[in-house]
């Protein structure tokens, strides 16, 4: 056959390929390996082996290092099926895969073994100790240690593996009964707090889920994976499917269940939960400012904890007591929560104006970096001795009094009071942002965000434009600044570190930039789970590798889900537009792969 | 061309100097855009074609010289005013906002309109000229093909009821099919009244079209004529249209 007859015809398939693809084996089983022994020195599995997952049989420092090579033989039989050919057919080949990689990656942690025994390092290497030693040992002596881990890992890997021959009904029966066990066991304290009955029956005396209560939980989310799905899907493709005033009318019925759930809830709830969701609150506001300056105007602004900071002092200074000496006697002192957020929303919007003046005129890298300098300088500006006498300097400002509303006050110790004033202005600002978003003013934004020339050739002023929007975002961030203030009494420099601009940021890019459910998701995720800057989340233990554990996330997330967490059919299809071009092209729904090089038939009409 | 100096020109550069930082773009441009009619600006890379359009808009400030709406010297009014008063630009390579949907994208060009019937009447009047664009209203328009892009860039432009469209390079970057459709749509929109002003690299075709014509070189005009007279000029045959 030649080659000019070939087109007509059907693409031949072409042979799948069935041999053993050694140098994909060995290049997870390497990065495997890589990947355990960095988690064992980082202190990963030392630090959290305090938590038992199942009594007695499994921790959570152990799950720390099972988790990996679990994933790792899972991932090495994944394959890209390209058009024209043939999936393999899932087999032996892919368990002697998986095996094979595990046992890899078990051989990386035996030569941590051997080399932890043998040589010293731990001035570099806090955690090359005899304790990660004892722990890779299984605390049975280095002759056991030093081979273990290589039948261990090819084992997990073999399970891994043993998914990609299953039916997708069973993986996923398989993985939600895992992660149901994992869920319920790291979660303890969330839901002994919430349903204190709970711990006798489900949790041992020391913590972790008594291994009878683990086998019922699994059977559990068995029988719900493998019946208990299709009735949620219903319900999900019915809200999914519908248009019009009966969308509207579901999701005003989405809306206010999850806002009765959010007043309920705190009023059963132990002082943990309280405590966490009025820290996710916080942040929640924070990132919803964010949203708007990054999301929606496309500024990308890595100072926002400066509004922050000066929503806090603001509140602080004229709230407390204990400010700093040099205030004149005229300036107003201990007046009333609620004047104090007045002058702190303008004192924001004021100090909006201030930075964003000369930034706003810089784009895209610039005006990051400027943004950067100024969110430090203000924090300077808090920790400095010239300020000293306003703002006391690294002492910072305390004895920040109650929000006293007479029936009821707003208190640190109370954080459920809290909570409530976080979940009334953050109703607040999500109306708020979602109005905007439909506003002109909304609009003018994402057209600067899109392509900032053409929007000024259309007539759009965007100097004043992105103003508005640096300072909407200051604004917001204010009623955060004012809270955090009064939740905690006592406010310091350090609370304004740049890393918490930073946390901030990956809340709002992990949950979906220009996204306003996709930025309350983020923030429960992250803030609720992993905790703030300095705020503990619900994985305590986790704390320490707390950043760690972000910056892998926001790696994982900006090159497999750019689009966030919550998805958005048309924003994911555009930043998957490559492959989303191709298989329309494959189907013959485009004339052309390239977008821009146009279609022959754009008929026009007559006029 | 006695008969059009006797009107007031739409939009007119009196000698008109252009710095980028020190480099001197636009040197002593005259020109002049009367209402209604079709004119051609021609040149090669780097002559300054771009910049005469940003001069013209207002988002660029000429360092000497007057830009004239209507008779008025708008030198240091923003773009705003002069996109008020009619003047638009459709962008090279389309530009569209391709996150926003078609809706928005069109939406946008009424960015300055406050009358609402109007709006939705021109609305409507882009439907009925693109029924194309019509079915692809609420889809992303980075996801549209080439020639719907171009569509959609043509009615974004029309929603802000210009009286001259400025276009940048309207035959860059689309198809050679396309760039026949996209003249006629050009004609077909200069037919309503409104004045084009078409900066081309693609000079037979501009020509074929306009009533008249520059010729830009490295930012100094050498060439202002007739399009016909212009078509004929043995110079610009040898360096523009790739005749003998």
């Amino acid at each position: 056959m030649t080659a000019a007859s070939v087109p007509n015809a059907a693409p031949a398939l072409l042979p799948a390929d069935t041999s053993i693809d050694w140098n994909r084996i060995t290049r997870f089983g390497g990065l495997l390996a890589l990947g355990l022994v960095f988690i064992s020195l980082a202190g990963m599995p030392l630090g959290l082996n305090q938590r038992t997952v199942i009594e007695p049989v499994l921790s959570l420092g152990y799950l720390a290092l099972m988790w990996l090579p679990f994933l790792a033989g899972y991932n090495v039989g994944n394959e890209i099926v390209l058009e024209g050919m043939e999936a393999t057919k899932k087999g032996p080949r892919d368990l002697l895969g998986g095996l094979i990689v595990g046992a890899i990656g078990g051989v990386g942690l035996s030569i941590l073994v051997l080399l932890i025994d043998n040589f010293d390092l731990r001035d570099p290497l806090v955690n090359w100790s005899p304790q990660l030693l004892e722990f890779l040992n299984f605390e049975n002596g280095v002759g056991f240690g030093s081979w273990i881990w290589i039948p261990f890992c090819g084992l997990l890997g073999l399970a891994g593996a043993s998914l990609q021959l299953m039916s997708q009904t069973m993986r996923r029966a398989v993985m939600t009964v895992i992660l149901a066990v994992i869920v319920l066991s790291v979660f303890e304290f969330l839901i002994i707090d919430i349903v204190d009955p709970l711990k006798k029956v489900l949790y041992a005396q020391q913590g972790g889920l008594k291994w009878g209560a683990a086998i019922v939980v699994a059977i559990l989310a068995a029988a719900f994976s493998l019946f208990g799905r299709e009735p949620i899907s219903q319900v999900r493709s019915n809200y999914n499917d519908a248009t019009g005033p009966e969308k509207s009318r579901q999701t005003a019925v989405l809306i206010g269940l999850s806002v009765l759930a959010l007043i309920v809830i705190p009023m059963f709830t132990g002082k943990i939960t309280q405590e966490l969701l009025a820290n996710v609150g916080i942040f929640l506001l924070l990132a919803l400012g964010l949203n708007i300056v990054v999301g929606l105007a496309g500024i990308l602004d890595l100072g926002y904890v400066a509004f922050f900071a000066v929503g806090g002092y603001t509140t602080a200074v004229l709230t407390s007591s204990n400010r700093g000496e040099d205030w004149p006697s005229w300036f107003p002192s201990e007046i009333h929560w609620v004047l104090a957020l007045i002058a702190t929303v303008i004192m924001a919007g004021i100090v909006g104006l201030i930075i964003g003046a000369p930034v706003i005129r810089m784009r895209g890298d610039y005006l990051a970096i400027v943004t950067l300098g100024f969110g430090e300088i203000i924090r300077l500006l808090f920790l400095s001795d010239w300020l000293n006498g306003y703002f006391n300097g690294a002492q910072g400002i305390t004895n920040i009094p109650p929000a006293d509303f007479g029936i009821f006050e707003i208190k640190g110790t109370d954080p459920r009071s809290v909570f409530y004033l976080v979940l009334f202005f953050a109703a607040i600002s999500i109306y708020v942002s979602w109005r905007l978003e439909r506003s002109r003013l909304g609009r003018a934004w994402m057209a600067i965000r899109e392509d900032e020339s053409v929007a000024e050739a259309m007539g759009i002023n965007t100097v004043n434009v992105k103003l508005m929007a640096f300072v909407v975002g200051a604004v917001l961030a204010s009623f955060s600044g004012a809270i955090f203030a009064t939740k905690v009494g006592s406010i310091f420099p350090t609370s304004f570190l740049i890393l918490v601009s930073i946390i901030i940021l990956v809340v709002v890019i992990v949950g979906g930039m220009g996204n306003i459910v996709g930025v309350i998701v983020g923030a429960f995720v992250l803030i609720g789970v992993l905790g703030g800057p300095k705020q503990p989340g619900l994985l305590q233990e986790f704390s320490e590798y707390k950043l760690l554990i972000y910056g892998a996330l926001l790696i994982w997330m900006m090159l497999k889900r750019p689009e966030g967490l919550v998805p958005n059919a048309r924003r994911s299809r555009e930043l998957h537009q490559d492959e989303f071009l191709q298989d329309a092209w494959l189907k013959g729904e485009v004339d052309d792969a390239v977008p821009d090089s146009g279609d022959v038939d754009g008929t026009v009409a007559p006029a | 061309m006695s008969d059009t100096d006797t009107r007031v020109p739409l939009l007119e550069f009196r000698n008109i100097n252009t710095h980028y930082g020190a480099v001197h773009i636009l040197k002593d441009v005259n020109l002049a855009i009367y209402p209604g009619e079709m004119v051609s600006l021609l040149g090669g890379n780097a002559s300054g074609k771009s910049t005469t359009l940003k001069t013209l808009l207002g988002m660029v400030t000429p360092t000497s010289g007057e830009v004239v709406l209507d008779g008025e010297v708008v030198n240091d009014k923003p773009t705003s005013y002069r996109v008020e008063r009619g003047v638009t630009m459709v962008p090279e390579n389309r530009r569209l906002f391709k996150r926003l949907s078609v809706k928005e994208n069109l939406e946008l060009g009424a960015y300055l309109r406050n009358d609402k019937d109007g709006i939705a009447e021109d609305l409507e009047r882009i439907y009925t000229m693109f029924p194309r664009v019509k079915e692809r209203l609420n889809q992303k328009s980075g996801t549209l093909s080439g020639g719907e892009q171009q569509m959609v860039a043509m009615g974004r432009a029309l929603m802000s009821s210009p009286r001259v469209l400025l276009m940048d390079e309207p035959s860059m970057g689309l198809a050679p099919a396309l760039v026949q459709t996209n003249f006629e749509l050009i004609q077909q929109i200069h037919e309503e009244g409104i004045a084009i002003f078409m900066v081309e690299q693609n000079a037979n075709m501009a020509l074929s079209l306009a009533d008249r014509g520059w010729v830009l070189q490295t930012g100094r005009v050498v060439l202002d004529d007739t399009a016909e007279n212009l078509l004929a000029n043995p110079e610009l045959q040898k360096s523009y249209l790739g005749g003998a």
